[in-house]
């Protein structure tokens, strides 16, 4: 008998095509997503050595780091280098014979939402994409990861990635969630306890009540901020909420097979027993609604609390990161959290764009108005502004004076025209708040949609409980 | 690929923690279709003024360092974005050679995948490299990946460790995609062994 595995093993396990002496492994590759800003030069590798596609079967194509968000984008340039970006994807895409979503179709979105939606992600697949926030398929129980370009042109040459195994975290929250509490604030609040590097080197399964009450929408968000908890991938174990999503989505398999494949999947959870190198154990109850202050994800607090002073680090380069991210964001220490004023909001990007996350905007929109400069909505998908539409959120959303967008990355990266001006201050449902990240000087503070929505009409971060 | 045998240059500091690919090389810059000409805006928002004028805080700006191909920096070097840019930037700049305490590792992986040497190495260590690159020009490094060794600028030679097979691509310039295209019969077999397990995989 094989001693008990965890979910991570069984999948890695399952992806050995040949194991190598230096202790790599030959890892074989199910899915891959390709976006129109890391696959350009992958192609141009292929061309140039002659290579193709080994399985384009397992690959779909969809636009979005670039695309703009604004109604006229059918026609609209902002910048000749997008452009040039989008048509090179379109261009590849043709000659490589690739299945494509364009900007135009109902289905294109940001590819962390367009996998799930497509069935495209499943239980049990390795699943890559050029792009670090891959893992948040891992919400499915599959090995998601984001890879660099030249792992994109490996992967599709090749079928397989050369890949050493990663140790074991997991990462059990249990209990339940307060009000107001949401999986955001139990990503952040997780990275706020193992730091931005906590997880390297790991691949993090998420245990516990807490998750297993989650929704699969809730499951992504946190599977998606796995990474800036530095684990490449992040898992949740599938189960019957994970099939019941994935059942009748347009690649998930049919009939019999969905079956067949449901009895795979069950036999992937971890076994009783199986040991993991690290545990991180929270109480659901010690969670409340998170913020950033800082320049990393790490740099979190309950939004109850001040910001930090950098006589309170822990050593010299944490004192100096500190004074670093308070001179950056302007921010004195010992300044109330909710004092902070805000210039504009952006709710959207992979980690908070779904169905979900836009019904609780709406919530909180409901009857009220917007107070800062801009407030944007975009949706992770055209398939999730139909449902909103359908459902009358935007209705809502525009009643208060935001502003709802077409699908796309938009002033999560700034790539795009949706940014911050320089010293800009935003609310923000993404995941990073890097200097520079949402556009040259811009000030970002990670929350929840529910807090993001708040802050929107307050005019500065708010505890979504006392609004 | 690019080989790395052995380098000797100057070793610029960048005490750092957390250096993310953001800053590394900033979005307005990832929209190119080639690898290349992508040094001129490395590090772009700390090396540059507004209007386009060179910051002198920044120290690859430094007379003494413009010609550095090594980087001693923080840990959790290179988190944030999947972006190959940062390792092109980097190399098209002039690094070959970036030493830190850690580094996140998607970054980690695609260095070696440009000829771009990642060494990890602990703290304390990292602590005095730190002191000899803030000598200047003086901060004279050589790196010798065939034998795991650095010299300082002293004399003093640190070892280090990287993976052997990673090592052996970097030392001998080889195609990662080739060396596993010889493996095709391999991958056949597994694809035909999980198409009978997971054939919903396969439609
Ligand atoms: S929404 Fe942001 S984090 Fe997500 S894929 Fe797009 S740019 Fe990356």
């Amino acid at each position: 008998m094989t001693s008990p595995r965890t979910l991570y093993d069984k999948i890695w396990d399952s992806h050995v095509v040949e194991e190598q002496q230096s202790g790599n492994s030959l890892i074989y590759i199910d899915r891959h997503i390709i976006h129109e800003v890391t696959s350009p030069q992958a192609f141009e590798g292929l061309r140039m050595a002659g290579r193709s596609l080994r399985r384009k079967d397992t690959i779909i194509a969809v636009p979005d780091h670039n695309v703009p968000t604004t109604p006229d984008r059918a026609t609209r340039i902002d910048s000749i280098e997008s452009k040039n970006q989008l048509d090179a994807l379109e261009r590849n895409v043709k000659e490589f014979d690739v299945e494509y979503i364009p900007m135009l179709d109902v289905r294109q979105g940001i590819v962390h939402i367009v996998g799930p939606e497509q069935g495209f992600t499943l239980p049990g697949t390795t699943v890559v994409c050029g792009d670090s926030h891959t893992s948040t398929h891992g919400a499915f129980g599959a090995l998601a990861f984001g890879i660099g370009t030249s792992e994109v042109e490996h992967a599709m040459a090749t079928q397989t990635l050369i890949l050493k195994r990663a140790k074991n975290l997991r990462i059990d929250v249990s209990g339940k969630l307060g009000i107001g509490v949401t999986p955001k604030d139990v990503a952040l609040a997780i990275i706020g306890k193992i730091g931005t590097a906590g997880g390297t080197g790991h691949v993090i399964e998420f245990t516990g009540s807490t998750f297993e009450n989650m929704s699969m929408e809730g499951r992504m968000t946190v599977c998606n901020m796995a990474i800036e908890g530095g684990a490449r991938a992040g898992l949740v174990a599938p189960d019957e909420k994970t099939y019941e999503y994935v059942k009748g989505k347009p690649k998930a398999p049919k009939g019999g097979q969905f079956e067949m494949a449901v009895n795979y999947w069950n036999s992937l959870k971890t076994d009783p027993g199986a040991k993991y190198d690290k545990e991180v154990f929270i109480d659901a109850a010690d969670i409340v609604p998170q913020v950033t202050w800082g320049t990393s994800p790490e740099d979190v607090l309950p939004i109850t609390g001040n910001v930090p002073s950098p006589a309170d680090a822990e050593n010299a380069d944490h004192k100096a990161a500190i004074e670093r991210a308070l001179n950056y964001m302007g921010l004195e220490a010992g300044t109330k959290l909710t004092d902070i004023k805000v210039d504009k909001v952006f709710i959207g990007s992979c980690t908070n764009s779904r169905i979900e996350d836009m019904r609780a905007v709406a919530e909180v929109a409901k009857g009220r108005k917007v107070s800062v400069k801009e407030a944007l909505i975009v949706p992770g998908s055209g398939l999730v502004k139909r449902q909103a539409e359908e459902e009358g959120l935007d209705k809502i959303f525009i009643e208060a004076g935001f502003d709802w967008r077409e699908p796309g990355c938009s002033m999560c990266l700034a790539m795009n025209a949706d940014k911050l001006e320089p010293g800009e201050r935003c609310a923000s449902t993404s995941n990073r708040n890097f200097e520079g990240r949402q556009g040259p000087k811009s000030r970002t503070h990670l929350v929840s949609p529910a807090m993001a929505a708040a802050a929107a009409i307050t005019g500065h971060l708010t505890d979504i409980r006392e609004l | 690929m690019d080989k790395f045998t052995k380098i000797r240059a100057v070793a610029a500091p960048l005490p750092i923690i957390n250096v993310d690919t953001d800053m590394i090389i900033p979005q307005n810059f990832l929209r190119t279709i080639e690898r290349t000409g992508l040094g001129k805006h490395a590090f772009h928002n700390i090396r540059y003024h507004d209007d386009g004028t060179e910051r002198e805080d920044f120290v690859l700006n430094r007379p003494a360092y413009r010609n550095a191909q090594i980087l001693i920096a923080g840990e959790n070097f290179g988190c944030g974005s999947s972006r190959e840019h940062a390792p092109w930037a980097l190399m098209d700049f002039g690094i070959r050679c970036v030493i830190a305490p850690s580094f996140a590792d998607i970054f980690h992986g695609n260095c070696f995948k440009n000829g771009l040497l990642p060494i990890m190495l602990p703290q304390e260590i990292i602590d005095d490299l730190m002191k000899d690159a803030q000598n200047g020009a003086n901060a004279v490094f050589t790196i010798d990946l065939e034998n795991f060794e650095i010299t300082r600028p002293d004399g003093e030679v640190v070892k280090f460790e990287i993976d052997t097979f990673r090592q052996h691509c970097l030392v001998n310039g080889l195609d990662e995609i080739g060396l596993t295209m010889e493996k095709d019969e391999k991958i056949s077999e597994f694809e035909a062994k999980q198409k009978a397990q997971q054939p919903w995989l396969y439609n």
